[in-house]
């Protein structure tokens, strides 16, 4: 009994239909509790206010963003590697996902930099790699959606996404050369000294697990209704043979 | 190798083949940026270096999908993938002609265009350097481009959506050249990314245009 049996697509579905309300429950309780408890509990930052308060979706999208990427990276290898499908379509399923959390992370950063830093849009290390993080989910997504053939479009858009995690790693450090910016250095390291004051890490990573149940709980979803496409799709091919 | 990049050399210079749009649409956009931004002095030299650098290499981007489409389209390209040759140094050879079709034309067209952008003096032979310099690197990153699109019907849209965003690290560290040079400063550290962006393009990136383009062969 391996890890591998589940990239069976019966099996798949067969675990991920008992499992998703839970997990939509947990991102659901997580969200909700930790959003609220941030938001309405927590006192307001000496310095930046109560606008500090945006944290709570801001970095847990921001996080959702690069780690969707890379869970699109693992799938589309295994894709390449050992051929399941599941693999695949759940890389294919992640994109619209994760480029929504970088849409809420950009757009939350505007929102907390128009007080903080009195402008909407800076072009600071870290908002221009995500910018550009953007544009690259769009090409994965555009390259699924302009070929007909799955399979061709599975091996093209893998061979994309390990291409293109190189030239985003890339981007990364010429961006950071092109601008020393003003985003504040880690400050949610585990070992470094300038922590993020307890009061609000706690909240924050309810809010953190929640984004985190949610990412999980929608890939499984959209990759079950890709799974359902996939047999529409085998099942009117035998059709028009007939 | 080298027969097949005398054939697309050939190819891309002959009637039809779109040797010169590149440098004329490179001529287009570099008038067309004064009539953007206004035509004082001060302000295209500040950032005349940077207007060279991203209109070579949205000139580039314009002849990217001629590099394999034609071939693909009567059949060619399956003649010369079950050729004697490893499907990668195909890849090099269709980027080494774009890039002696349009990169290095590009290369020696920049300071030339540089004196309708008012180029400070001391400007002239850092665009060349870091143009010549970087379009290879930009030419072997639309070659792949090229092959990941070649099987899509009115791909050119979707190539530049997919291949822009690969050009911005070449495109960051050779303007960022060009300007340091211009301005006098030391222009080293950009220059050496540069260098290593293309080299590592060029020993890198035929392998995935190879295995995209057998993906789109099958």
């Amino acid at each position: 009994m391996s890890l591998w049996e589940y990239a069976n697509p019966k099996k798949f579905m067969g675990w991920t239909g008992p499992v998703l309300p839970w997990a939509f429950g947990a991102a659901g309780i997580c969200l909700v509790g930790g959003l609220f408890w941030g938001f309405f509990l927590t006192p307001d930052d000496y310095r930046q206010g109560s606008t500090v308060k945006i944290i709570y979706l801001h970095v847990p999208a921001a996080l959702m963003a690069i780690n969707a990427w890379m869970m699109m990276l693992v799938a589309s290898l295994i894709w390449l590697i050992r051929r399941h499908h599941v693999s695949a379509l759940a890389a294919k399923a992640a994109a619209p996902v994760g480029i929504t959390m970088t849409m809420i992370a950009l757009m939350t950063g505007a929102i907390w930099g128009q007080p903080m830093w009195g402008t909407y849009w800076a072009w600071d290390p870290r908002l221009t790699s995500f910018l550009i993080l953007f544009l690259f989910y769009l090409g994965y997504m555009a390259l699924w959606a302009a070929i007909d053939d799955p399979d061709t479009a599975a091996d093209l858009t893998s061979v994309l996404c390990m291409v293109g995690s190189v030239f985003a790693l890339l981007s990364r450090y010429a961006v950071n050369f092109w601008n020393q910016g003003l985003h504040q250095g880690a400050s949610l390291s585990l070992d470094k000294e300038e922590n993020v004051s307890d009061v609000f890490f706690f909240p924050l990573l309810v809010c953190i697990a929640g984004f985190v149940l949610l990412f999980v709980a929608l890939v499984l979803l959209r990759t079950r209704t890709e799974i359902r496409a996939r047999r529409v799709r085998a099942l009117q091919i035998r059709e028009v043979r007939k | 190798m080298i027969a097949l990049l005398l054939r697309d050399l050939r190819l891309a210079t002959r009637a039809g083949g779109g040797f010169g749009l590149g440098l004329v649409f490179f001529l287009i956009v570099v008038v067309l940026v004064p009539f953007g931004v206004g035509p004082e002095t001060a302000i295209l030299s500040k950032i005349a270096s940077g207007i060279l650098w991203v209109a070579a290499l949205l000139a580039a981007l314009l002849s990217l999908d001629r590099i394999f489409a034609l071939d693909f389209e009567d059949g060619a390209l399956t003649l010369i993938a079950t050729a004697p040759i490893p499907l990668e140094a195909v890849g090099l050879a269709k980027a080494t002609a774009h890039w002696l079709t349009t990169g290095l034309p590009l290369t020696i067209a920049a300071p030339i265009l540089g004196v309708l952008l008012q180029l400070p003096v001391s400007g002239y032979s850092f665009v060349a350097l870091t143009l010549l310099l970087g379009t290879p690197a930009l030419s072997m990153i639309g070659t792949f481009g090229a092959a990941l699109t070649v099987g899509i019907r009115r791909g050119g849209l979707l190539l530049s959506l997919l291949v822009l965003p690969l050009y911005i690290p070449t495109l960051i560290f050779g303007a960022e050249a060009a300007r340091r040079g211009t301005a006098g400063l030391d222009a080293t550290t950009p220059l050496f990314m540069l260098g290593g962006i293309t080299a590592g393009c060029i020993a890198l990136l035929p392998f995935a245009t190879a295995a995209v383009l057998r993906i789109n062969l099958r």
